[in-house]
C-alpha cells in the first residue's frame, strides 16, 4: 500500500534523514562565517553603496539629501570621469598585455630543467609579498629625475627622462611598476599549468615536425588556456582597482594622465567630500568590472580548452 | 529545495541590510545636543582631540594642560586623548571620520581648508565660549588672525599658530661658495628675490646641491609659492574669491621669475629632484620658524626674512585652528575645555612651539624663551615683524578642488619650454567655474 507507506515517511522521520538533516545543519554552520562575512562586508557596503549614490552628502555641511538619479547624470557631463575612463582603459591595456606575457615567458623560461630556477623562481615571486606601499615608495625613489634609474642610464651614457612628470612616461611607469609587483604571481600560475602539460603530447607533435613555435600555439596555449583565462580576469580585475601606486607615485598627474578610476572617485569622495557622487562613480566602477569578467566568462567557450 | 531554501535566505539578509542602510544612513543625524540646548551629560566625558603632530614633547605639553583641565573639572571630563593623524592624510582621516558619524570632539584645521570648514556649519560658534570664560582675555587676540576663522560675529576656531614664513640659510654653504652673505643684503636693504636666486645659482654651479628651496612645494602643493609671488603682489584669486588672478601681470611676472630660476638659472632644483635644506645640501629654503628643530648643528645656518620683490616684501604666514565639532558627543564641553587650552596662561605654554594669536606674547623675548635655538634679534625680525601686514596662505571654500585643478594644470609649467603665460591662462579657465560655483 503506498500511502501507508507515504504517511509512514513523513510522520517518522528515517534515520536517513535524520542524518542528512543534521549534515546540511553541519555544513551552513561550516559555511556561516564566510556568509556572514560577506553579507556584512562584501554585499551590505554594495547596497550602501547604491543608496549613497542616490544622494547629495556633504560630510562636513552634515547634509543628506535624496537626488535620485542627478549623480548618475552628473557622471555622462563630467569630463574628468571621462578622462579618468580612458586613463584606466590605458592602464589595463598595458598592465593586462605586459603582465601575461612576461608572465608567460618567466613561466616558459623556469620551466626548463636547469639549475637555479629555483631562485630565479623566488626572486621574481618575493615582489609579490613584499608590502604594496614600501615596493612603490622605492620605485619611487629610483623614478626620480636624480633617483637610481636615471644615474644607471647616465653610466651608459644616455640621460634618462624625468620619469614621473611626463604623461606617457608617468603612465609607463606606474604600468611597470604594477607589473614588476604582481607578475610573480602569474608567473606561478602559468608554471604550474605548463608543469600539467603531458610530455607525451609535446614529443607527439615534435615528431609530427612541429616546430618549438608551432608546439607552443597549438599544443601548449590550448591545454594552459584554463590558466590564461583565470589570470586575464584576475588581472583585468585587479588592473581596474589600482590605487596605491598612483597615490604614491602621481598623485593622478601629471596633469591628470595618470588619474585612473578609483583614483577619481577617491578623490571625489576624500578629497572634494562629495561622497553621493563618489558612490556613483564606484557603482559605475562595479558594473564595468562585472561587465568585463561576464565578457571574458562567456567568450572562453570560443578559446578556453575543454570549455566549447 | 535546499538551493531555493539558500537563495531565498540570502535574499532576506540582504533585503533586511538594504533596510538597515535605509534607516541608518538615510535619516538625517540632525542637531546636536549643545543646539537643542539639551542638559550635559552627568557623567564626566572623554574628549578627542585630532593633531598632526607626532613630536613627544608637544603631546606632553597637551597632556599637561589636559590633565590641569581635568584636575578642575573632574565631573565634566575624565580624559583627553590627543589623536595623530598623519599631516600627508589629515584633512582627508577627518572627514572620514565625520563621513563615518564618529568625529573628534576637537580637531586642528589647516588655513587652506577654514573657509570650507568655517562656512559648511560643520564647527560650534566658540565666541560667547571663549569671551564667558573668565580671565580668557579675548581682547588680547589678534585680529588679523582671527579673519580667517570668522563668519559674522561668529568664531569657529581658535588659530593657535600663526606661524610666518621665513629664509634659513646654510652659511657654511654661503662661505664655501664665496657669495654674498644674505643677512649682510638684509641690514643694508638689498636682500631681493633676485638676489636670492643669483646666491643660490652661484652655490650650486661652485658646490653642486640645491640653491634655492620652497620647502614642501614639490611641484604639487603649489599654494606654497605664495611665499615667493607675494614679493610680486601676486594672489591666485581675489579676495572674495570669485575671480581668478592667475592672469594678472604680477602672477605672470613672478611665475615666469620661477620659471627661469629653475629651468635658465638652476638656482632652484627641477621636478623630480630631492633636496633637503636640514640634510645640508641646500643653500637656503623658505619654510616656517617651527622647521628649527630640525636642525642638528651639522652646518652653521641663519634665519631672516623673506626676500623683498618688485612690489616690495609680503609677509606670509601660515595658519592653524583648533576647532569643536558640532556633531561631536559633546561639543559645549569641549568649547569649554578650549577655554581653558587656549588661556593667557596655557598659550604662552603653547608659544614654546606654536607662535600665538595674543598681542602679550607676540614679543621677541617671551618667544626667545620658547625658542632657544634662535635670538631675540631673528624672532623681532622674522616672527613679531613677520606676522605684521602678513597674508595667509591661499583659502578657498572649495579649497579641496581648486588645488587639484591648479595643480594639474601648472605640471604644464614645469617643463623647460613652458609658455608660462599660456599656462596660467589655461589656469584660469579651468578654475573659473570652481570660483564661480
Amino acid at each position: 500500500m503506498p500511502s501507508t507507506i507515504t504517511s509512514l515517511r513523513v510522520g517518522r522521520p528515517t534515520r536517513r534523514s535524520t542524518w542528512r538533516r543534521r549534515d546540511n545543519a553541519v555544513g551552513y554552520l561550516f559555511v556561516a562565517p564566510q556568509v556572514l562575512g560577506t553579507l556584512a562586508f562584501v554585499v551590505a557596503p554594495l547596497v550602501m553603496v547604491v543608496w549613497y549614490s542616490l544622494h547629495e552628502w556633504n560630510v562636513l555641511a552634515n547634509t543628506f539629501t535624496f537626488e535620485g538619479a542627478g549623480n548618475y547624470e552628473r557622471m555622462l557631463e563630467d569630463p574628468g570621469l571621462r578622462n579618468s575612463l580612458v586613463v584606466s582603459g590605458w592602464f589595463s591595456l598595458g598592465l593586462v598585455v605586459l603582465n601575461i606575457s612576461l608572465a608567460m615567458v618567466l613561466a616558459l623560461l623556469l620551466n626548463q630543467k636547469l639549475r637555479g630556477t629555483t631562485a630565479f623562481r623566488v626572486m621574481f615571486f618575493s615582489p609579490v609579498v613584499v608590502s604594496l606601499v614600501a615596493w612603490t615608495i622605492v620605485w619611487g625613489f629610483l623614478l626620480q629625475a636624480d633617483g637610481g634609474i636615471n644615474g644607471f642610464l647616465s653610466t651608459l651614457g644616455i640621460e634618462g627622462p624625468n620619469w614621473l612628470r611626463n604623461g606617457t612616461t608617468a603612465m609607463i611607469s606606474v604600468i611597470v611598476v604594477q607589473v614588476f609587483k604582481n607578475v610573480g604571481l602569474n608567473m606561478i600560475l602559468f608554471l604550474a599549468a605548463l608543469q600539467g602539460v603531458p610530455v607525451e603530447i609535446q614529443e607527439a607533435a615534435q615528431l609530427d615536425g612541429a616546430n618549438a613555435w608551432r608546439r607552443f600555439w597549438a599544443v601548449i596555449v590550448p591545454l594552459v588556456s584554463p590558466t590564461i583565462l583565470l589570470v586575464s580576469i584576475i588581472t583585468v580585475v585587479g588592473s581596474l582597482e589600482v590605487f596605491a601606486q598612483i597615490d604614491v607615485l602621481t598623485q593622478g598627474g601629471p596633469g591628470h594622465s595618470t588619474t585612473v578610476l578609483v583614483y577619481y572617485l577617491y578623490q571625489q569622495a576624500f578629497e572634494f567630500n562629495q561622497f553621493g557622487y563618489a558612490s556613483a562613480v564606484s557603482v559605475l566602477l562595479f558594473v564595468l568590472v562585472l561587465t568585463l569578467t561576464l565578457i571574458q566568462w562567456q567568450t572562453r567557450k570560443r578559446w578556453v580548452f575543454h570549455e566549447s | 529545495m535546499i538551493h531555493r531554501r539558500t537563495t531565498v535566505s540570502i535574499l532576506a539578509a540582504v533585503a533586511l541590510s538594504t533596510s538597515l542602510v535605509a534607516c541608518s544612513a538615510g535619516s538625517d543625524p540632525g542637531p546636536s545636543a549643545t543646539d537643542t540646548g539639551a542638559a550635559p551629560p552627568a557623567a564626566p566625558v572623554n574628549l578627542t582631540m585630532t593633531v598632526w603632530t607626532a613630536n613627544e614633547d608637544q603631546l606632553a605639553l597637551f597632556d599637561e594642560i589636559a590633565q590641569g583641565y581635568i584636575a578642575e573639572n573632574p565631573d565634566k571630563v575624565a580624559s583627553v586623548d590627543f589623536e595623530v593623524i598623519p599631516f600627508a592624510d589629515y584633512t582627508t582621516t577627518l572627514t572620514t571620520q565625520l563621513a563615518g558619524g564618529s568625529p573628534p570632539d576637537l580637531a586642528w584645521i589647516l588655513e587652506s581648508n577654514a573657509p570650507e570648514f568655517v562656512q559648511s556649519g560643520a564647527l560650534t560658534d566658540l565666541r560667547g565660549t571663549l569671551e564667558g570664560t573668565p580671565g580668557y582675555e579675548m581682547d588680547d587676540l589678534v585680529d588679523s588672525a582671527l579673519a580667517l576663522w570668522e563668519d559674522g560675529d561668529s568664531l569657529y576656531a581658535y588659530p593657535f599658530s600663526s606661524s610666518p614664513f621665513a629664509m634659513f640659510v646654510n652659511t657654511d654653504r654661503i662661505a664655501a661658495a664665496g657669495t654674498a652673505n644674505p643677512a649682510d643684503l638684509v641690514n643694508q636693504g638689498e636682500w631681493t628675490y633676485d638676489a636670492a636666486r643669483d646666491i643660490s645659482a652661484a652655490s650650486v654651479a661652485k658646490l653642486g646641491g640645491a640653491g634655492l628651496v620652497v620647502r614642501d612645494f614639490e611641484y604639487t602643493v603649489w599654494e606654497n609659492l605664495a611665499t615667493v609671488w607675494g614679493g610680486w603682489g601676486a594672489s591666485p584669486w581675489s579676495e572674495d574669491g570669485t575671480t581668478c588672478t592667475f592672469t594678472e601681470p604680477e602672477m605672470v611676472d613672478a611665475m615666469t621669475w620661477i620659471h627661469e630660476a629653475i629651468f635658465a638659472d638652476s638656482a632652484i632644483p627641477g621636478p623630480g629632484t630631492s633636496a633637503d635644506f636640514f640634510a645640508g645640501e641646500t643653500t637656503m629654503t623658505v619654510t616656517q620658524i617651527s622647521r628649527a628643530s630640525a636642525l642638528d648643528g651639522s652646518f652653521e645656518w641663519d634665519l631672516i626674512p623673506l626676500p623683498e620683490g618688485p612690489e616690495g616684501k609680503q609677509n606670509v604666514i601660515g595658519q592653524a585652528g583648533i576647532g569643536v565639532f558640532a556633531q561631536g558627543a559633546n561639543p559645549q564641553i569641549a568649547a569649554d575645555f578650549l577655554a581653558y587650552f587656549t588661556n593667557p596662561t596655557n598659550a604662552e605654554r603653547l608659544a614654546t612651539y606654536f607662535p600665538p594669536p595674543r598681542e602679550s606674547l607676540l614679543t621677541a623675548e617671551v618667544l626667545a624663551q620658547a625658542n632657544p635655538l634662535l635670538s631675540e634679534e631673528q624672532l623681532q625680525a622674522v616672527v613679531v615683524d613677520g606676522i605684521q601686514g602678513a597674508k595667509t596662505k591661499p583659502s578657498h571654500q572649495n579649497f579641496a578642488q581648486l588645488q587639484d585643478t591648479v595643480r594639474a594644470e601648472l605640471d604644464a609649467m614645469w617643463q623647460p619650454d613652458a609658455d608660462v603665460e599660456s599656462v596660467l591662462a589655461d589656469v584660469c579657465t579651468a578654475i573659473d567655474p570652481l570660483l564661480q560655483g
